[in-house]
């Protein structure tokens, strides 16, 4: 607030000197030579690195591909004469000043030597594709033959769905600021990934991971694209080859060329419906971009797995691979493009029906999961679908597109469910340190993006133990904390709560083993007594009660410290467990230029207990607005000739500004899940899935258009 | 970005003297000058800066206005006498950009701001007959939903940005130069060319040959006058169509009438077919289609830019009858 | 004709121009002087993340040569709290959510602090109906149009509208308020 919090480029060592990127402007080849004689001569040139003298190291660790794996590809880094994508860093130029830095690198003249590259869409899939992966299964899912339900069905829609590839775009470029003390690196980084970072680099660099120590205490936003890239590579191998600490800050157009984000994918959505309404065949096949190695399945097709009842089913993905860069997690990863086309298609079957499209979502409502046929945790998606309809004014809906006008202006309302699978990652622990004074400090290597993590965390363990918030010493984002958390994503939450709630359990019962004679609780056990007033008290006799400060110092220690460990996520395998968003939307469509204007967004949701009522509903607007973006304005241009990004810039990569923003309502059942810890589901992702849908289909009932293609911009409702 | 020299002129003779060195070029608030020096496209040796210009707005006598070039973006918006007697120009100018921007753009320089063609800005890796000549345009079969449909060449499509020049353009602005040949005026929709054989020359402005000052000549009925920008998002964007207009209207017919476009060619493009088709004719909703139509018969589309054929069509008829029918 | 004279004044102390001309007032602020309070989002002029104020209207610093702002004054987001405390519209941005990761908010408050004063020199926006108006009213349409130079990627819109809403409603907004501890200490 004051801009006093240290984001990753505002560290500084003595002697820091900055680097600056050289990128191929090829999508395919090989480096022939690189001429960096301008480069050395120019004002404050340091050194250059490039695959010629970079230091030996192994390639990028994919995510998954072990615990602490954070990449996006697989691919070596600077160790090659290889270009494997239209934007890859091939030399890195260090210099005493940024400017003599950018200067420098804009001196280095490489030759190099293309190669036939699969640039576009269509010829990847005419090279061949191949069934996508999911955690060593392939992505084809077949109940009951679906084809010829579709076909024998009374009611069918069957589309085709573009989406197109979109970057992250936080506002903070990705920068890390490295430092090398002997064998030990010091890396002040921009991530999500602390922990999974400093291991990275270790493998990578071939030394131990104790030796790496990363911090991150402030991100200036990541939505899944700040986990370990190949920057924070180049930084420190830069570093240890000149001898000096290194600032490495992508500009802009380095953040594009080298993060990817939402792949591209061209989807067939198929619905069948009986009379009534219910669905006989769901279809959901189609074709996501890809590069080998990749870790990221932009898995449109997951939201067809549990979303509706249907009599068939079939899911099938393809990877088409081109030469790009590597796509990435971008919030709400596959869902909020899958999301967009199921939830169109299904209002598509809604209007061939003459139907409500709250009426048939709920028609066709699943009693147990359609896929593995497990009991729902907690599904309360149509007190969701009510209660928002009731708030929205949903009743006044003209079903008739093109019937409500404005002067130019022609209003639409329409609707899109959305929906995020729980997920709790095993291994998940903290270092809960309990003082003397009564006060606890929290290590956990986490991270708060802005997602209100910190607050949130601090929080849960102040409600557990019964303290003040005032009392809680977080620490957060440094690899050098003992706590970890694996789920780096939405998960990250039910994960660290989990952990939390052992913890509690710990606590108690390591208190109650210093308890002495004399005290209240003399001879309760764990089940007796609960955390209350900043002590231990039992349950149905809150006067015995003695503080947390009174039990240590009474027992003569200073501190007691735990460590704890939610263990393994088996609620998962015992229930289906989602959470859900009905979201709604009224927009503005101007006849005359087709410009487009979201005048009202609500989300309803469902999504298990919300902790944070504040941190919660700015984490709805946000995935709702970043989805305004996704529906509307956004679109990477990757030119398919050249697999080069043509708008790496925040002036022509249009995410909403304030005046595309208005007032959003959020409200929720608050209604807790029984088998998730503390009853939370996650939250962070979960409004980006249907919120595009419900914009393109108030789109659609204001003009009688229906676009299949994102980003609607004007010129497809001319 | 390329070294250079720095230096504050404090007379327009100090700048003409500076700016005759080679590698020198003018600066005023940097907005485009500053981007375009990071991304290799400029490569100056020497900077002179002229904020320290003219600028003041001056009444002239017998009317109109004498605008120095140093104004920045933001006054020549609040000027008192332009948002009431041009209502087009604070329109257009409060369109561009963002606040931040306009508080730091001259009046000068958003007249000599460069094309925010994707393939010009793309220095690195893609072909562009405006930095390089000769070189080939990849835009033609590229990415060109934002490019030009009136005018263009088959070395360049690229299109003005700016919002400010369609407003000087329909008012008829004359820019004063200075130089060292001396000082002369040229009409606003002279200043900048077509791109032709040579995009890279955008326009007759000599090297070395300043901008001092733009004038508006008395336009009494440009009251009813308004700027309708269409982009892809609701502010801050470029214009994939604008429209500037003032429209003289009495008993039904069009007395006069000027239209200018945004976003459909190398220069802030006056519509001259148009407007002859209006003048002495009704002023009716249908009339002013049929302009648009004429205006537009010239036009040629490019893969992506179609649209912009109906959208400019479009967004004359309505910004023309919005103004015959109302006193804005 | 004259290279560079004077000093920048920022946040109230002289400051040389730097040597190499190439120095944004965005890197002059940040690598030379550790003011990090101003961030660097695109260094494009596309994100407003780095907005100051300068002489109390608002610039994007990335785009400012700073040796073109000799003889001016500076004033940054580390600056704005006094010594009794936060900015009122910093508070407000705590009270109204009007932040999450919190990259963009210093260029949003310095923008909605020079935005404060350009409604009161009556700048008209491109959605003021009424251009021959004495004074325009900040209306929500206002506020979100003029602010539209400063994105948010988070998504915290909402709360950062109605944090400057708040706050202009409070009389607290306009530079002149903003700006008068630091003259004062001067």
């Amino acid at each position: 607030m004051r801009g006093a919090a240290p984001y990753a480029a505002e560290f500084a060592f003595d002697g820091m000197v900055y680097a600056a990127l050289v990128f191929s402007t090829i999508a395919k080849g090989r480096i022939v030579a690189i001429d960096t004689s301008a480069a050395e001569s120019a004002p404050g040139f340091v050194h250059v690195m490039s695959h010629y003298n970079a230091p030996r190291m192994k390639p990028m660790m994919p995510w998954a591909s072990s615990e602490k794996a954070a990449g996006n590809d697989a691919l070596p880094i600077m160790q090659d004469d290889r270009i494997r994508w239209n934007g890859q860093p091939i030399a890195v130029v260090l210099a005493e000043t940024q400017e003599q830095a950018d200067y420098a690198a804009s001196l280095v003249r490489a030759t190099c030597e293309a190669e036939p590259a699969t640039t576009s869409f269509a010829q990847a899939k005419a090279n061949g594709t191949e069934t996508a992966m999911l955690g060593g299964q392939p992505v084809h899912i077949e109940i009951g033959d679906a084809e010829a339900a579709l076909a024998t069905a009374a009611v069918s829609v069957d589309a085709t769905f573009h989406t197109p590839y979109q970057n992250h775009n936080a506002i903070e470029p990705h920068a890390v600021t490295v430092a090398w003390h002997g064998d030990e690196l010091e890396v002040h980084d921009a991530s999500q990934s602390v922990a999974h970072n400093a291991w990275s680099l270790a493998t990578m660099l071939g030394i131990d991971e104790h030796q790496v120590h990363v911090t991150s205490p402030y991100v200036g936003g990541a939505f899944g694209g700040k986990f370990m890239g190949t920057h924070q590579v180049l930084a420190a191998a830069a570093s240890r080859l000149a001898g000096r600490p290194v600032r490495l800050a992508l500009s802009r157009a380095g953040v594009y060329r080298l993060v990817g984000g939402r792949a591209l994918t061209e989807q067939r959505l198929a619905i069948g419906a009986a009379r009534d309404g219910r669905f006989v065949a769901l279809i959901h096949t189609g074709t996501s971009t890809h590069i080998p190695g990749s870790p990221h399945p932009e898995l449109a097709q997951f939201v067809s797995y549990s979303s509706y009842a249907t009599d068939t089913l079939k899911i099938d993905l393809q990877w088409a691979y081109l030469d790009m860069v590597a796509n990435a997690a971008m919030r709400a990863p596959g869902e909020a493009v899958g999301s967009f086309a199921l939830e169109s298609a299904v209002d598509e079957v809604a209007v061939a029906l003459g139907m409500d499209p709250i009426e048939l979502r709920i028609r066709n409502e699943p009693a147990t999961d359609p896929l593995s046929g497990l009991p729902f945790s907690s599904r309360n998606i149509v007190k969701a679908w009510r209660a928002g309809a009731k708030r929205f004014g949903w009743e006044r809906r003209n079903p008739t597109p093109r019937a409500v006008r404005e002067g130019d202006w022609l209003i639409g309302m329409g609707c899109g469910a959305g929906s995020h699978m729980y997920a709790r990652e095993p291994g998940g622990s903290a270092r809960l340190t309990l003082a003397g004074d009564g006060t606890v400090e929290v290590a956990i290597a986490a991270h708060d993006a802005g997602m209100g993590t910190a607050t949130v965390q601090t929080q849960i363990i102040a409600e557990q133990l019964a303290l003040r918030p005032e009392q809680i010493e977080l620490r957060l984002a440094d690899s050098a904390l003992p706590g970890l958390v694996p789920g780096v994503g939405s998960s990250q939450t039910t994960t660290a709560a989990a952990t939390t709630v052992a913890a509690k359990h710990e606590v108690v019962a390591e208190l109650l083993k210093l308890v002495r004679g004399d005290s209240p609780l003399a001879g309760l056990t764990a089940d007796d007594v609960t955390p209350r007033d900043g002590g231990l008290a039992k349950i149905d006799d809150p006067g015995r009660h003695e503080s947390y400060a009174s039990i240590l110092t009474r027992a003569g220690r200073d501190e007691l410290t735990i460590d704890a460990s939610g263990g393994n996520p088996t609620e998962s395998e015992q229930y289906s467990m989602y959470s859900y968003g009905a979201m709604f939307c009224e927009v503005r469509v101007n006849a005359i230029t087709g410009e487009t204007r979201v005048s009202r967004l609500l989300g309803s949701m469902d999504c298990g207990r919300v902790m944070n009522a504040r941190t919660a509903a700015g984490q709805f607007r946000g995935g709702m607005i970043m989805a305004m973006g996704l529906a509307l304005t956004e679109e990477t241009l990757y030119d398919e000739r050249t697999a080069r990004i043509m708008n790496p810039s925040l002036a022509e990569y249009h995410i909403p500004v304030h005046a595309d923003v208005p007032k959003i309502d959020v409200i929720w059942t608050g209604i807790p899940d029984p088998h998730a810890p503390l009853g939370a589901r996650g939250i962070g992702e979960l409004s980006m899935n249907g919120t595009a849908a419900a914009i393109a289909n108030a789109i659609y009932n204001a003009t009688g258009k229906r676009v299949r293609q994102l980003p609607i911009t004007l010129d497809k409702l001319l | 970005m390329k070294p250079f020299t720095y230096a504050r002129a404090g007379d327009v003779a100090e700048a003409l003297r500076a700016g005759a060195a080679p590698g020198a070029k003018y600066i005023g608030g940097g907005t485009n000058l500053v981007d375009l020096m990071r991304e290799t496209i400029e490569q100056p040796t020497a900077l002179v800066d002229v904020t320290g210009l003219s600028s003041d707005i001056k009444r002239l006598r017998g009317g109109g206005l004498l605008i120095g070039a140093a104004v920045r973006n933001t006054e020549l918006a609040t000027h008192r006498e332009v948002r009431t007697q041009s209502p087009v120009l604070s329109r257009a100018v409060v369109a561009g950009a963002s606040g931040q921007i306009r508080n730091m753009a001259t009046v000068g320089g958003n007249m000599l701001q460069r094309t925010r063609c994707a393939y010009f800005y793309d220095a690195g890796g893609s072909r562009c007959n405006k930095r390089n000549p000769g070189q080939g345009c990849d835009a033609i079969e590229g990415f060109n939903r934002t490019h030009a449909i009136l005018g263009a060449s088959s070395a360049c499509v690229a299109t003005h940005p700016s919002d400010m020049c369609v407003a000087l353009a329909a008012l008829d602005a004359v820019v004063h130069l200075d130089g060292p040949g001396g000082a002369r005026k040229v009409p606003l929709t002279e200043l900048h060319r077509l791109p032709g054989d040579h995009p890279e020359v955008e326009t007759v402005l000599d090297r070395s040959e300043l901008i001092t000052a733009v004038e508006l000549p008395p336009l009494p009925w440009a009251r009813r006058s308004t700027y309708r920008k269409v982009r892809d998002r609701a502010s801050y964007a470029f214009a994939l169509v604008s429209v500037a207009a003032a429209l003289d209207v009495r008993g039904g017919e069009v007395r006069n009438v000027r239209i200018a476009l945004g976003g459909v060619a190398h220069k802030p493009w006056r519509a001259h077919e148009a407007e002859t088709a209006l003048i002495g004719g009704p002023a009716t909703t249908r009339a002013f289609r049929a302009a648009a139509e004429a205006e537009l018969m010239a036009a040629k589309p490019l893969h992506d830019n179609g649209f912009k054929i109906e959208l400019a069509t479009r967004t004359i008829t309505a910004v023309l009858s919005e103004l015959a029918g109302g006193t804005r | 004709m004259y290279a560079k004279s004077g000093a920048i004044r920022i946040n109230g102390t002289p400051v040389p121009p730097p040597d190499d001309p190439r120095v944004s007032l965005l890197d002059l602020l940040r690598e030379t002087l550790g003011l990090h309070g101003t961030k660097k989002g695109c260094n494009q002029g596309g994100c407003g993340a780095c907005t100051v104020l300068v002489d109390d209207e608002r610039i994007v610093s990335c785009l400012a040569l700073a040796v073109q702002y000799t003889g001016r004054d500076v004033v940054t987001i580390d600056a704005l709290a006094g010594e009794d405390g936060l900015h009122p519209l910093q508070q407000a941005f705590i009270e109204h959510d009007g932040f999450q990761c919190g990259y963009c908010t210093p260029g949003q408050i310095c923008s909605a602090i020079g935005m404060a004063g350009e409604l009161e020199r009556g700048v008209p926006s491109h959605v003021t109906s009424d251009l021959s108006a004495k004074r325009i009213e900040l209306t929500d349409d206002e506020l979100r149009e003029r602010m539209s130079g400063n994105l948010c990627r988070c998504g915290a819109h909402n709360g950062i509208v109605s944090a400057i809403a708040q706050t202009h409603r409070a009389g607290q907004l306009s530079p002149r308020s903003s700006t008068k501890a630091r003259r004062a200490a001067r």
